[in-house]
C-alpha cells in the first residue's frame, strides 16, 4: 500500500474539517479582541503607543492560536475515536503511518494559516521584517503543539486528560529556561538535593523544546532575531516534530483497536 | 500492566511495531539531544536584571494569585545571585532595582519573611557601605509596617550598622524603632535592650543608665539571672559615669 495517497486524502478531510468546525470564525473573533484591547490600549496610553498594541496582541494572540491548536487537535481526534471513524479507516488497508501522518499535515496546515491569519493585524504595529519571523515562529510553534496534541490524545484517548497533558508540556516548554537559571543555583551548592534538582531540570530541558525563547513579543517592539536564531528555532521545531511523531507512530502501532 | 488499565486500551506487543519506528524514535532522540546540548544554556547576569513590573501588573498576570507569584518573584530575583558554576557577585547587582524587587514581593505577600531575610542576611552583607545602607534603609521601611513579624531583620540590620557600617546613630535609630514598635511577646528582652548597648558605645552613658534603668524598673525583665546581670550592668554604668566625672574635675 502506497501511504502518501492515504495521507494526503486523510489530511485534506482533516483541512476540510477545519474549515467546517468555524475555527476561521473563532480566530476572527480572537483577532478582533485582541485589536479592540489594544485600541483601548492606545487611547490610555500616553507614549509607545504601537510598541504597547503590538505586545499586546502578540501575547493574545499567540496564546489563542496554541489554545485553538490544540483544542481543535484533540476534540477531532476525540470525536473519530467516539464516532468509530479511526476504526473504519483501519479496517480499509491503510497504513497506519499514513493515518497519523495525514492528519499531522492536515492539522499543521490549518495551523500554519492561522499563524498567518494572526501575523496580519500585527502589521498595523509592526513593520514587515519584524513580522515575518514572529509568523515564521508562530507557525512553527503550533507545528510543535499540533505534534504535541496529536501524540496526547493517541495515547491518552480522552478530552481532559489529553488537553491537560498538552497545556502541561506548554507551560513547561514555555518556563523551563526559567527553572533552568533558578536550578542553576544548586551547580555550586554542597547539598545533594541541589544539585539533584539541578540535574533533573537540566534533564528535563533536554527534552524539551524552549518555547521561551520562540515567537517573542521584543522582536515587534525591538530588534528581529538574526538568521541563526530563527535558522535555530525551524531545526528545533523540525527534529521536534520529527521526535513527537514516532513517539505518537510507536505508541499509535501498539495498540488495538 | 497498571498502565495499560489505567490508559483502557489492548496493547500489542512491542515485537509488532514496525523497525523503523523504533529507529525513527531513536534517531528523533538523539537528534533532539544534539539540539538541546548545542542550544547556550540560559544565565543570568547581573545587568539583566530588569526594572520590575508594578504590583498592579503582577497582580493581573498571576490571575488572582499573589502569593504564588511573590514566591517565584523572589526565586526569580534569587537567580540573579548566581551563574550556572559561579555567582554573580551581589555587589554587582543593581540595588536600586534590587530593593524595587523586593518591595513588589511584600506588597504581592505581606507576610513571606523571606524577602526580608535576603536583604538583611544577604544583600545587605555586601562589603560596600551604599549598598549596604541602600539594603538596611529597605528593611527598616518595611519593618515599620508589621514591627511584630519583621523584627528579626531589624535587629540583625542594627547589628550591622553598628559593627559593620560602624554608624553608631544609624543603630540607634533601627535601635529605637525595635523598642518603640515590636510588642509581641515572641521577641526576646534584647530586641529591646538594643538601644542601650548602642548608647553604651556611644558613650552616651547617663542615657543608657537611664534607659536600662527604666528597663529593670519597668518589671519586664523576669528572669533573675538576667534581671542581677542587667543590675550588675547598671551598677558598671553608674562606676563608669562617676569615673568620668572626676576624670572631668
Amino acid at each position: 500500500m502506497q501511504t502518501a495517497p492515504f495521507a494526503l486524502t486523510i489530511a485534506r478531510y482533516t483541512l476540510l474539517e477545519a474549515a467546517r468546525n468555524r475555527l476561521a470564525w473563532l480566530a476572527l473573533f480572537a483577532i478582533a479582541g485582541a485589536l479592540g484591547v489594544a485600541a483601548f490600549l492606545h487611547q490610555v496610553a500616553i507614549t509607545e503607543s504601537r510598541e504597547v498594541g503590538a505586545a499586546v496582541v502578540a501575547a493574545i494572540l499567540r496564546l489563542t492560536a496554541v489554545f485553538l491548536v490544540v483544542a481543535f487537535v484533540v476534540t477531532s481526534m476525540v470525536r473519530e475515536f467516539n464516532d468509530k471513524v479511526l476504526e473504519l479507516v483501519l479496517s480499509r488497508p491503510v497504513p497506519r503511518v499514513s493515518y497519523v501522518l495525514g492528519k499531522f499535515v492536515g492539522f499543521s496546515t490549518a495551523a500554519c494559516a492561522l499563524a498567518v491569519a494572526f501575523a496580519l493585524p500585527l502589521a498595523l504595529f509592526a513593520p514587515g521584517g519584524r513580522l515575518m519571523p514572529w509568523a515564521l515562529s508562530l507557525a512553527c510553534e503550533l507545528v510543535v503543539m499540533v505534534a504535541v496534541s496529536l501524540f496526547c490524545v493517541l495515547t491518552l484517548t480522552s478530552v481532559v486528560a489529553a488537553l491537560g497533558a498538552a497545556a502541561a508540556f506548554y507551560l513547561l516548554a514555555r518556563s523551563i529556561g526559567a527553572a533552568r537559571v533558578i536550578a542553576a543555583a544548586g551547580e555550586s551548592s554542597s547539598a545533594w538535593t541541589d544539585r539533584a534538582a539541578d540535574w533533573a531540570v537540566g534533564a528535563i530541558a533536554k527534552l524539551l523544546p524552549s518555547l521561551d525563547q520562540w515567537t517573542q513579543t521584543a522582536w515587534l517592539v525591538a530588534a528581529p532575531p538574526d538568521a541563526s536564531q530563527l535558522g535555530a528555532i525551524v531545526v528545533q521545531a523540525a527534529v521536534y516534530v520529527a521526535l513527537v511523531l514516532a513517539a505518537a507512530l510507536f505508541d499509535f502501532h501498539r495498540q488495538n483497536f | 500492566m497498571r498502565l495499560r488499565s489505567f490508559l483502557a486500551r489492548d496493547e500489542r506487543p512491542i515485537s509488532d511495531v514496525p523497525k523503523w519506528v523504533i529507529a525513527a524514535l531513536a534517531l528523533g532522540l538523539a537528534a533532539q539531544l544534539v539540539v538541546a546540548a548545542l542550544r547556550p544554556a540560559p544565565r543570568a547576569s547581573a545587568e539583566d536584571l530588569p526594572v520590575p513590573p508594578s504590583s498592579a501588573l503582577i497582580r493581573l498576570a498571576a490571575l488572582g494569585e499573589p502569593v504564588t507569584a511573590a514566591k517565584l518573584l523572589m526565586l526569580y530575583l534569587q537567580s540573579f545571585d548566581y551563574r550556572a558554576g559561579t555567582r554573580v557577585p551581589y555587589r554587582d547587582l543593581d540595588y536600586a532595582r534590587v530593593v524595587t524587587w523586593l518591595d513588589r514581593i511584600v506588597d504581592l505577600d505581606p507576610t513571606a519573611q523571606y524577602p526580608l531575610m535576603t536583604a538583611s542576611r544577604i544583600y545587605a552583607e555586601v562589603p560596600d557601605p551604599e549598598k549596604q545602607r541602600q539594603m538596611l534603609d529597605f528593611v527598616y521601611r518595611r519593618y515599620l509596617e508589621d514591627p511584630n513579624r519583621r523584627w528579626p531583620w531589624l535587629a540583625h540590620a542594627a547589628y550591622l550598622a553598628k559593627h559593620r557600617l560602624r554608624d553608631l546613630p544609624l543603630a540607634r535609630r533601627y535601635a529605637v524603632a525595635l523598642e518603640k514598635n515590636t510588642t509581641t511577646p515572641e521577641a526576646p528582652l534584647w530586641v529591646r535592650q538594643m538601644e542601650f548597648f548602642v548608647l553604651e558605645d556611644m558613650n552616651e552613658l547617663e542615657a543608657a543608665k537611664i534607659l536600662l534603668g527604666g528597663l529593670i524598673a519597668s518589671g519586664q525583665i523576669k528572669d533573675a539571672r538576667e534581671l542581677a546581670m542587667m543590675e550588675n550592668r547598671l551598677k558598671g554604668l553608674e562606676e563608669r559615669i562617676e569615673a568620668e566625672r572626676k576624670r572631668g574635675k
